[in-house]
């Protein structure tokens, strides 16, 4: 019954995932974090480009950007992100739609985290001189990622699934494995439970250990 | 108690430090700050009382531009204040600010807090920065908690833990927003003994509070503002005994009188 597993590389094609979701995940977290420091800031610009760009990127379908990126930078535009062949391409694409997805939602999760930092802290921070990037990055930024650690759990856990979005534009990941497999053998069930239960085992020991960490790091007022 | 050096050594021993000259502010349409006038010295101590909603707490907090200002202009150490920038944010490392509900940075130890502004804001290496912040905590009684976080001490030690964040900046005033009010009464003489410390230290002190006790002993001046505006100027003595107007006579009677 098992026999056919062993004519595919489903530890590669989740291997892929894998990597998808980290370099999604740190890029991101990176784009987000200027994005909620945009948000937060006193230039009424970049306040406007956050909030243009939050609003805007959380309410398109993920499909429609990673299909984008393909359809859209590489096969009109020419941009190919420094990759040579298709699949390196198509990998970097993914990527790149990918957080500018997340980073939306990143962005959303760690400003909820700056409204839980008091308002004193700020204040306390800027009378003893510093400037208004050092207020955000030494005080109230360290503060709200430590009380926004469950939330950015939920985006990471979402993060890891939608990398099947990816399939759409030929990355060969999970699902892409996961949908030829299904064509190929007769065992719907059996190649379902497989990659259902692959992607538990990814996301369900990150909730765990980042449930753990938040509650490590939390900050006691 | 360790001896440390507080205030900058006085060139000009006497002159005026703060001075605040028709300073006007609304909250919609309330008028917390009316054409106030206020000149603080150099080394003076300068007590600020009234009612609650009198805008004394705001008076405290314009001096930084922690709150801005309608019109009127306030210039520190000859210098007016500017509007935002690096420019503020240098005027405000030469002013320490004790806040009512302590505001020490939740995320770093005793140590930490002492020491961020120092190394981020004087650039001194972190060496110098934690001798004077160890030396500085040890001052204010709290050199054995240097290693805690904030919410593992008490309100009094919080608080003097603040008032030793506000002195690593070297600060040429201190502003105290109503330092005694959010603590225990317990607590309250500890504050209250490292701030007559500090007055007798000869810093520039500006205190917004309800500690009559620490204006009678430890004042200069009492400036009494009621609705907005400073009602009455005067040495302690002669403003506890004998204040002259209705206002100020109406408002100790309630207060000194159990």
């Amino acid at each position: 019954m098992f026999d056919f597993l062993s004519d595919y590389d489903i530890l590669g094609a989740f291997w892929t995932t894998v990597q998808l979701a980290l370099l999604s995940a740190v890029g991101s977290l990176i784009w987000g974090t200027l994005l909620a420091a945009m948000r937060v800031g006193p230039v009424p610009l970049m306040r406007g480009f956050g909030t243009a760009y939050v609003n805007l990127v959380r309410n398109i379908p993920l499909t429609v950007i990673i299909l984008f990126t393909s359809l859209g930078l590489y096969q009109t535009l020419g941009i190919s992100l420094g990759a040579k062949g298709v699949e390196d391409i198509n990998f970097r694409l993914a990527v790149l739609g990918l957080i500018v997805y997340t980073s939306a939602f990143v962005c959303e999760a760690l400003r909820s985290g700056i409204n839980t930092v008091p308002v004193g802290q700020a204040e306390a921070a800027r009378a003893i001189g510093l400037s208004f990037s050092q207020v955000l990055w030494l005080v109230v930024l360290p503060q709200a990622f430590r009380s926004t650690v469950g939330p950015l759990t939920n985006v990471l856990i979402a993060l890891t699934k939608n990398t099947t979005v990816a399939a759409a534009i030929g990355v060969a990941e999970a699902a892409f494995l996961m949908k030829e497999m299904i064509e190929n053998e007769a065992q719907l069930l059996l190649i379902s439970a497989i990659f259902a239960f692959g992607f538990v085992v990814l996301t369900l020991p990150t909730g765990l250990i980042l449930g753990w960490v938040g509650k490590k790091v939390a900050v006691k007022r | 108690m360790t001896e440390v050096s507080v205030a900058k050594e006085d060139v000009a021993a006497t002159g005026e430090l703060v001075v605040l000259k028709s300073v006007n502010k609304h909250f919609g349409a309330l008028h917390v700050l009316q054409d106030i006038d206020l000149t603080i010295a150099r080394g003076e101590v300068v007590v600020v009382i009234g009612p609650s909603g009198s805008g004394k707490s705001t008076l405290c907090r314009t001096i930084n531009r922690l709150e801005t200002t309608d019109s009127g202009t306030i210039t520190i150490d000859g210098k007016p204040l500017p509007a935002e920038g690096k420019e503020l944010a240098r005027l405000r490392a030469d002013v320490g600010m004790v806040f009512q509900s302590f505001n020490l940075f939740a995320h770093k130890t005793v140590l930490e807090n002492v020491m961020l502004g120092q190394i981020k804001v004087r650039k001194k290496d972190k060496k110098a920065a934690e001798e004077r912040a160890r030396a500085l905590l040890d001052r204010v009684g709290v050199g054995p908690q240097a290693e805690k976080y904030p919410a593992q001490l008490s309100g009094g030690q919080q608080q003097r833990v603040a008032i030793a964040r506000a002195l690593a900046m070297e600060p040429k005033v201190m502003l105290f927003d109503e330092p005694t009010s959010a603590l225990d009464p317990e607590m309250i003489n500890e504050v209250l003994e490292v701030m007559q410390q500090l007055a007798r230290d000869g810093m520039t002190m500006i205190v917004v509070t309800h500690e009559m006790g620490f204006a009678r002993s430890a004042a200069n001046r009492v400036v009494f503002m009621a609705d907005g505006r400073i009602v009455e100027e005067a040495a302690p003595d002669q403003f506890f005994s004998n204040p002259r107007s209705d206002r100020a006579k109406d408002f100790l009677s309630k207060i000194l009188h159990h």
